[in-house]
């Protein structure tokens, strides 16, 4: 039987959702050992055995408290020289890709990035990931051991946790000092708005469309780059509202961005996020190629633009031609009454 | 302050790439300097600018391959270096980044290594990881800012939580987000010195290596899978109307 071990993100006591996907998959690939990492991370052990895990390697120590890559490859490529394990899975998380690119060149291996699908051929991984944004898809395979993986956010299914399951975690000992650390982290601020767009069930998109509202006055005071972004902001205040209501993410065009309306974390795109929701409801957007590559593998599009010939209603599942403030305003409240919320 | 950043050369963020007779295909459309490494050079220029040292613009490629180089030189960096060897045919991720890192020793006493979060063709984003640990050094990916250079480099990062404030010792490796501001455009004589510009090309021999082994290899490059979708356009006469339509539509898909 393979053994597959699998890296649990988690950040302050509590696992990335995407980590649980990865132990779902390890165990259609063998005996699964989950690596828990952290300080006070106990439960975060017990979880993994509701969700599967056939072991876990428990490292529980201050010196592990805030993710840090150096320390935490070098702890796990020391455990998997022992262990010796054909398969190594990390959720792509910004934690999981660095800690897989380290240990990749720790173990003289490869690492297969942000997989979306894989098939075992004798105990060979043949994964399937998106290149250029999503434009194209590559196979790919790692012809070392262990071979490395970083799954992709919501590309697999979450496995249902099982209370019943349970299991003693094997404790594990750290020999690193502080002082061979180069770094340090002095500090976290708290991202505004809550839902990652990576784990995002559900994303609502302004495009640069959430400017053009002709019924808005902005205060006069402010100059002309002010008020469109006075008027955009505005606009985005249908969109949070929309994605409020159905527990979703705000995301947005480059255009968007680079005009300034919103930050760069909730660019969809090429040069943004790639992203796969369950419902992805496009606000305003036209369909840029580079945006298109980014969200097309999501399960439902919705688009509402005033431009019929908007390249994204070709991706659409549902299209409303029209003008987003005068149709988010209503939707968000028939959405509202439907969910009963 | 000696910096390297290294840069790709990559198809148009706007081109439609295709896979044509099992080969990648993006027609007639440019190749340009990677989108994410117009930010990591912005900030080896700024850092370089502020800490009263240099850039030196490293990239890895076909011997005509020098678009990207010569779009940093452009934007301000002194110096350039290509890597090209014929033997780096079908390297992987890990196999660049050690010839990267081999690189950066040639040109020695680099105190930054800055990259760009990713390429935009590859979309990997190991390398920065991967040449600070073949130098020993540690990687601070994802940095929106950088607050202080001295002794120590003080750094914002984004995570998926929002963002983190990082210290480290030096030498290090960044990797740069858009969100750390705008790349300056190339200026005038900025644009005139690098097309004059004599890239240096170093092989393997120079660096003193052979080619690295690649243990990934892509048997297979594909096209998105063809979705079908059936387009259907909601119609009626309010804008009240529509949003009902929709809203009943998005219940029936069962995805909320």
């Amino acid at each position: 039987m393979s053994k597959i071990w699998v890296f649990i993100d988690q950040f302050k006591g509590t696992a990335l959702p995407a980590s649980w996907e990865a132990v779902g998959v390890g165990k259609t690939l063998g005996d699964v050992t989950c690596l828990v990492f952290g300080e006070s991370v106990e439960n975060i052990a017990n979880e993994a055995f509701h969700y599967g895990a056939d072991q876990v390697l428990l490292a529980d120590n201050e010196i592990l408290a805030d993710f840090r890559t150096e320390p935490f490859a070098s702890l796990l490529s020391g455990l998997a020289e022992q262990g010796q394990p054909d398969v190594i899975l990390f959720p792509t998380t910004t934690r999981g890709r660095d800690l897989a690119a380290m240990t990749a060149i720790d173990m003289n291996t490869g690492v297969l990035v942000d997989v979306t699908a894989i098939e075992n051929v004798d105990g060979d991984i043949l994964a399937t990931r998106p290149i250029y944004g999503g434009k194209l898809f590559s196979k790919v395979k790692c012809n070392a051991r262990p071979q490395l993986l970083t799954l992709r956010s919501r590309a697999f299914p979450k496995p249902k946790p099982n209370t019943s399951l349970s299991g003693t975690p094997t404790k594990v000992d750290i020999n690193i000092t502080e002082d061979q650390i180069g770094t340090k982290v002095t500090g976290y601020a708290e991202s505004e708005g809550g839902v990652s767009l990576m784990d995002a069930a559900v994303i609502i998109s302004g495009g640069r469309g959430v400017s053009n509202n002709p019924k808005l006055t902005p205060p006069a005071d402010l100059d002309a780059a002010d008020q469109e972004k006075w008027r955009a902001q505005e606009g985005f205040k249908l969109v949070g509202e929309l994605a409020s209501v159905v527990g979703g993410a705000v995301g947005a065009s480059r255009a968007a961005v680079d005009a300034g309306y919103i930050p760069y974390a909730h660019q969809v795109g090429q040069t943004g996020k790639v992203v796969s929701p369950d419902l992805y409801i496009a606000c305003g957007i036209s369909g840029a190629i580079q945006h298109l590559a980014g969200m097309r593998s999501s399960k439902v599009i919705i688009a509402i633009n005033k431009d019929p010939d908007a390249p994204i209603f070709k991706l659409a599942r549902f299209g409303a031609v029209g003008d987003l403030f005068d149709i988010l305003p209503p939707l968000t409240e028939a959405l509202r009454s439907r969910l009963g919320k | 302050m000696k910096i390297v950043v290294c840069v790709k050369q990559v198809p148009d963020s706007a081109a439609r790439v295709v896979v044509e007779d099992g080969q990648v295909t993006w027609g007639d459309a440019p190749l340009v300097i990677n989108p994410w490494d117009e930010y990591a050079v912005e900030a080896a220029i700024n850092t370089a600018e502020a800490t009263g040292g240099s850039v030196t613009v490293l990239s890895m490629g076909k011997e005509n391959e020098k678009e990207a180089i010569k779009h940093a030189l452009a934007m301000g960096c002194s110096e350039a270096i290509l890597v090209s060897d014929p033997a780096l045919a079908g390297c992987d991720g890990a196999a660049g980044a050690r010839v990267l890192a081999a690189a950066v020793e040639k040109i020695g006493d680099v105190d930054l290594i800055i990259l760009g979060k990713q390429a935009i063709d590859t979309d990997t984003g190991t390398a920065p990881a991967m040449i600070a640990r073949i130098l020993g050094w540690p990687a601070l990916t994802l940095v929106s800012a950088i607050d202080a250079v001295g002794d120590v480099i003080k750094v914002q990062r984004a995570t998926e939580e929002g963002r983190q404030m990082v210290e480290s010792k030096l030498p290090a490796v960044l990797s740069i987000i858009k969100d750390y501001g705008e790349p300056r455009y190339p200026s005038f004589m900025g644009i005139r010195k690098a097309s004059r510009a004599q890239v240096p090309v170093w092989g393997l021999g120079d660096l003193g290596i052979e080619a690295p082994t690649a243990v990934v290899s892509w048997p297979e490059v594909m096209n998105p899978p063809h979705k079908e979708i059936s387009n259907e356009m909601v119609e009626g006469d309010t804008p009240h109307e529509i949003a009902e339509k929709l809203a009943e539509k998005i219940m029936a898909e069962k995805v909320l």
